[in-house]
């Protein structure tokens, strides 16, 4: 019986040269949905490794209770002396607390891709925010001098948005801004970011003495209970707290919705369209080799192999149609670096596509169950052909 | 029609395969519904969006507020026919997950400016701006969270914040609705002074809005008044932007940026590689009967004759496929809406889109059928007879 499956298996595998024509047109059609599958869910993955990459679990945000966001949130400068002192926030060696006051605004600035204006997110900073956010490094230029009109720019921020070199001067309403640098920050959200000292901002956006966010550094990541604690049940204080990742996760919900009900209806359309063609791929193959199967049969082979062989050969197509389509995709998206709109904080996040190895795996798995279903039916009538009437078929 | 007999029996001689040939051009069709509808929601409706209504926001930032006294001076700029303004509330009902736009505006000038995007029965519209705590919400937000007329309902702001930081409490005065297809229907409108009375005076930004929506008397002058706006706030503390609602639309729309045009390109892919499938399995449907052709035309039928017939073959799959799927997908997007519930209120299947379609399933009959029947056409009887 083994030996049957194997042999007439190898015979429709070794076959497929002279069904060139068609056996391609369902290689194809598997590529074309395996590709489209990895693309989009590739953006998803993308935007998830950005937000994964933000959020360092031994810091706390600190915003207005009610708000989502630090774009909408409100904290006065008497609120956030009141934060400094809770317990639980880490201290340097000469007793300042490792804390970041910030205010977040967003700049209309034009964007290198399409030339029209977008929200360019603008963060306002104390020096202590590079005590807090210790991963930022400075890569081109220099760090900002507080008290004055400069700005550093994030790596994927410089290259989005028009004009942001080190060394140019951005004019923004009544104020005239340098830009001295370009930071990194392990391709975190903030690299979609332009910083600047809070106090210059603050004015310039009329916001008195006010922050939006406070950023804290943990004793200790079991420090987290006791600060969230203190905040919120001091009543001086409307404050809600919260974990960066736990904030981090929850700004990118829209997108990621929008990307999975989209991605997914599009998926299991294609799927099922693309299992169409194959099974007519494959009623075709079988067609053309009615006499063959035939005198395989009429030679004594079982329906059994039979029924394998097709079924391999299916598969075999499936499988040569998801390793090109997961190439192609891999080979033009991975890495492919765009800016979409942050809709929580309306304003532009840059993220790489990323075509993980998980989500080859995934695609390789839906091409051969797009094989075997594909496969099942033209498989089951090769196996059902009456001999006789077959071996005489043109 | 004499012979559609012929092509009929054609059709079922392998049943199985036409079924499933019919199969995969209806789920490409589906597909290609699906795009059009991602297309005119990535497009955030800018075909909707008034080409005769021009917007004026803060220049540095739509998030700057501009001064209330810039309505005044606006309305006077000849050809402005009519003013409104809007601040973004961004509010939210019970849990801040349930968030759609909510704006507090002048009401009556709104319901004047956008009144074919707001359609409210006339009683609630009175209600409405007779009561300064009423709002009137979109028919798909009222439906989504079950809101009737007459409700009092708490709404809390993530920006604005009450003095004892409770919710702003609306009574819904009124259910708006619109005929314009892939109208935003998700919109909550208060009306501002509600707002007003709750922004300290030193906080800076009360009687501040975050645009004004003007309307003026002829489209084309849009870009000289445009400019004589912004000409006008040149060098004040509030400069400001203005241009048509259509430019904002489209900016916004770009934002959102490749994501879009990446989905669309790797869908409208997807339907191609699908339909290349099926256009192939019937061109070989054709190509395996060219003997028979052979036989037909021994029996005296004309090449034109023989190509009609294999013609109309091809196309009676396509339309049964293509128009089935387009039917359906029409449909479903048409009733389903939005699948992401509020956050692409403008997903729909533009009527435009569907004459495309119909186009694409006649070029997919026509181009299957053709290339064997010419084939067929141009051979021998003799050679074609003699073919296995």
């Amino acid at each position: 019986m083994l030996s049957q499956i194997i042999a007439v298996t190898g015979v429709s595998i070794r076959s497929i040269r002279q069904r060139l024509g068609s056996s391609s047109v369902a290689v194809i059609g598997i590529a074309g949905v395996v590709l489209v599958f990895v693309a989009v869910l590739s953006i998803a993955e993308g935007v998830n490794a950005t937000m994964k990459a933000s959020g360092d679990p031994d810091v706390v945000m600190v915003l207005r209770a009610g708000s989502d966001t630090e774009m909408t949130s409100g904290l006065a400068g008497d609120a956030v002396r009141i934060i400094q002192d809770a317990p639980g926030i880490a201290r340097d060696a000469s007793g300042t607390p490792l804390m970041s006051p910030e205010l977040f605004v967003v700049v209309d600035h034009p964007l290198k891709r399409s030339g029209s204006p977008a929200n360019v997110p603008l963060r306002g900073v104390t020096p202590e925010a590079f005590k807090v956010h210790d991963h930022m490094k400075i890569v081109e230029g220099r760090n900002i001098e507080f008290g004055r009109n400069e700005i550093i720019a994030g790596r994927a921020a410089a290259r989005q948005f028009v004009g942001l070199n080190v060394g140019t001067n951005l004019k923004w309403g009544e104020s005239t801004w340098t830009l001295v640098g370009i930071f990194e920050d392990k391709s975190s959200v903030s690299e979609s970011e332009l910083w600047c000292d809070v106090k210059v901002l603050q004015p310039a956006y009329r916001r008195g003495n006010s922050y939006q966010s406070v950023y804290a550094r943990l004793t200790s990541p079991d420090a987290f209970q006791q600060l969230k604690d203190a905040l919120t049940s001091n009543p001086q204080l409307t404050v809600s707290a919260m974990r960066a990742p736990e904030y981090y996760g929850s700004q990118t919900v829209t997108l990621q919705t929008i990307v999975r009900t989209i991605g997914g209806i599009i998926a299991i359309l294609m799927g099922v369209g693309a299992v169409f063609g194959a099974v007519i791929t494959m009623y075709t193959a079988v067609a053309s080799r009615t006499r063959e199967i035939a005198t395989l049969r009429a030679l004594g082979f079982g329906s059994v192999p039979v029924v394998v062989s097709v079924l391999a050969e299916a598969v075999f197509l499936a499988v040569i149609g998801g390793l090109i389509g997961g190439a192609v995709a891999w080979a033009a998206f991975d890495g492919y670096e765009t800016a979409t709109m942050n809709f929580q904080s309306f304003s532009q996040m840059a993220f790489q596509f990323a075509v993980t190895p998980k989500l080859l795996g995934m695609a390789l798995f839906y091409a051969v169950i797009m094989g075997l279903f594909g496969g099942v039916l033209p498989a089951i009538r090769a196996a059902r052909l009456p001999v006789v009437t077959a071996l005489r078929e043109l | 029609m004499k012979f559609f007999p012929i092509v009929w029996r054609n059709l079922l001689r392998r049943k199985f395969r036409t079924v499933f040939t019919i199969g995969a051009i209806f789920f490409a069709f589906m597909l290609f519904g699906v795009l059009m509808a991602i297309r005119s929601a990535f497009s955030m409706g800018v075909e909707m969006a008034g080409q005769g209504r021009l917007m004026v926001i803060d220049k540095v930032s739509i998030i700057n507020p501009l001064p209330a006294s810039y309505e005044s001076q606006i309305k006077m700029v000849p050809g402005v026919t009519d003013i409104t303004h809007a601040n973004w509330f961004g509010g939210y009902y019970q849990d801040v997950r349930n968030q759609f736009p909510t704006f507090a505006t002048d009401p009556e000038s709104w319901l004047r400016v956008y009144s074919k995007e707001f359609e409210l029965p006339e009683d609630q519209k009175k209600a409405f701006l007779a009561n300064r705590t009423g709002a009137v919400v979109g028919a798909d937000t009222a439906k989504k969270y079950g809101f009737k007329v007459g409700q009092k309902i708490p709404i809390n702001g993530t920006i604005y914040q009450r003095p004892d930081h409770g919710p702003w409490e609306f009574t819904i005065e009124g259910i708006y609705d619109s005929k314009i297809k892939g109208a935003d229907k998700t919109n909550l409108l208060f009306n501002y002074q509600y707002l007003r009375e709750t922004i300290p005076e030193r906080s800076g930004f009360r009687d501040r809005y975050n645009w004004y929506v003007f309307t003026i008397d002829n489209p084309d002058n849009a870009p000289q008044i445009a400019a004589k706006i912004d000409a006008m706030f040149a060098n004040s503390p509030s400069e400001t932007k203005t241009a048509t609602e259509k430019q904002f639309v489209s900016d916004w729309a770009k934002q959102i940026g490749d994501i879009g045009k990446i989905m669309m390109w790797i869908v409208a892919m997807a339907m191609f590689t699908i339909l290349l499938v099926a256009g192939n399995t019937m061109a070989q449907a054709i190509r395996e009967r060219t003997n028979e052709l052979a036989v037909l035309k021994t029996l005296g039928f004309g090449d034109g004759r023989i190509l009609s017939m294999v013609l109309l073959e091809s196309l009676v799959i396509a339309l049964i496929g293509g128009g089935l799927g387009l039917a359906l997908s029409y449909t479903f997007i048409s009733l389903g809406g939005d699948p992401t519930h509020g956050l692409l209120p403008a997903f729909f299947f533009p009527t435009a889109a569907l004459a495309a379609g119909v186009g694409l399933v006649f070029a997919l009959g026509l181009a299957s059928g053709f290339l064997p029947a010419w084939q067929a056409s141009r051979l021998r009887i003799v050679d074609a007879l003699r073919r296995n």
